[in-house]
């Protein structure tokens, strides 16, 4: 956040309280960044850094644990292990069991590529959740959706795709009112709330903590205004452990959310 | 709040919307993540965790055979020594029967040397006795002879006066040594 603070101070001229100036509130404006360099219309920007260096990081950690493994794992490997049983035994084994195996490494990709992009709030100089620039959640929404579309219809036939989409044993002038929103929620609603949920979270979190930073940073005069910035600076801290939380899980409820649409997609599920 | 709305009408892009430029970089990025990790890493992880499966498995089959194995052994070393105490019970049994018989049989043995010599001694004793007896008499008589005719000075050289003269002699002697002894009694 100091980048941002500092920007955002310098933007409001230093201003703070009691010094006539209103405070300064963050607006959509923060989640814009002046490219880092631009190659004719395309800029590149710090969440694109952002997300470059995560797949990075995600490939250099895993890299490093499982490179040359050993049947008596030694150090990185046993952490790497670790973050593999996690996926495998909370996410993957829970909804898909132990024949979803073989879709480990989009759901291990998923998680990790998804937490790294979301951790990025709260590392120093980095400090922004990728994530809550909407492009890179719908990126992943895509191919979530593209891989329990192809699933459905792969494994249960384009007609019993639909077909199964529906409740057996359901009276029939209900069905009028079912096949609509069933259609909906597989084609609309499964992948818009997945995407919506992972990108409001980042985008709230990065804005709550902005909100705390900037008042600490505006409520810091000679003044009374010092209690103010010191339970805006407590406030601060307390909303990143939260945010800490928040990142880890909906990286968690992505990874899962997946799962269960593949699990679906693999049996008439009902 | 009011800020918010008021920077999304007045120009920002709306949040919602992506940009072209971060869905392609989201989905390079990603599906580097994917491909890296889906085709070179974990197959190899996944391959030592079957590998370690297999090897905690075998590892634990091994130590069952091993532990029947020793239940084995310990049973046939078991029987062994309950077999070896049962000879040496019988042994120890046998010896203390052949210990006894032997005892008993010297025993015999020198009961019966022991009468043996007894009796040797006793007839050696008698024919001594005998042959002292038969001494005695006939010194005895000579003797006597030899005193009588020195006293009666009668020659008593007739041999059947001599001999009838000795034997009545000696029954006298008998008689009054066998007086004598009883009133010494």
């Amino acid at each position: 956040m100091i980048g941002d603070v500092q920007v955002a101070a310098a933007g409001s001229g230093g201003c703070h309280i009691f010094s006539g100036c209103g405070f300064p509130a963050p607006s959509l404006d923060s989640f814009d960044f002046t490219p880092i360099f631009s190659i004719g219309s395309f800029h590149f920007t710090k969440p694109m850094l952002i997300a470059v260096l995560c797949a990075a990081i995600v490939i250099v950690f895993f890299g490093f644990a499982f490179r040359k493994p050993k049947i008596v794992p030694r150090g990185v490997q046993n952490l790497g292990e670790v973050a593999l049983f996690a996926v495998r035994d909370q996410i993957l084994r829970p909804s898909l069991g132990k024949r979803g195996d073989h879709f480990l490494p989009f759901l291990m990709s998923l998680f990790f590529f998804i937490w790294f992009m979301n951790l990025m709030e709260i590392i120093p100089f980095f400090q922004f959740p990728a994530m809550s620039r909407s492009g890179f959640p719908w990126s992943l929404v895509a191919m979530v959706y593209l891989t329990y579309l192809y699933l459905g219809f792969k494994n249960q036939g384009f007609v019993g795709y639909f077909k199964n989409m529906i409740p057996r044993d359901v009276p029939t002038w209900v069905l009028g009112l079912l096949v609509p929103i069933e259609f909906l929620r597989y084609f609309f609603i499964q992948p818009f709330t997945l995407g919506v949920r992972l990108f409001a979270n980042m985008f709230a979190g990065h804005l709550l903590l902005l909100i705390f930073t900037l008042s600490t940073w505006y409520l810091a005069s000679l003044s009374i205004g010092l209690v103010y910035a010191a339970t805006s600076a407590v406030m601060v801290l307390a909303v990143t452990v939260l945010e800490a939380l928040i990142q880890l899980l909906q990286a968690f409820i992505f990874t899962t959310l997946t799962a269960v649409y593949i699990a679906d997609s693999l049996e008439a599920g009902h | 709040m009011t800020n918010l709305l008021a920077a999304a009408s007045s120009g920002s892009q709306d949040p919602l919307i992506p940009t072209i430029t971060e869905l392609i970089i989201g989905s390079i990025a990603f599906l580097v993540v994917f491909g890296t990790l889906g085709k070179l890493l974990l197959p190899r992880i996944q391959k030592t965790l079957q590998e370690r499966t297999d090897q905690i498995e075998g590892g634990l089959d091994r130590a069952e055979e091993a532990q029947a194995e020793a239940a084995r052994v310990l049973e046939q070393y078991r029987r062994q020594l309950a077999e070896a105490r049962h000879e040496a019970a019988r042994l120890r049994e046998e010896a203390k029967e052949q210990g006894a018989q032997i005892i008993a049989e010297m025993r015999t043995e020198a009961q019966a040397e022991a009468r043996r010599l007894a009796e040797a001694a006793n007839a050696q004793i008698e024919a001594e006795r005998q042959q002292a007896l038969i001494s005695l008499q006939a010194e005895v008589g000579a003797l006597a002879t030899d005193l009588a005719s020195r006293i009666v000075g009668e020659s008593l050289q007739d041999e059947a006066r001599q001999s009838r003269v000795v034997d009545r002699f000696l029954e006298d002697l008998e008689q009054r040594g066998g007086i004598g002894a009883r009133a010494s009694r």
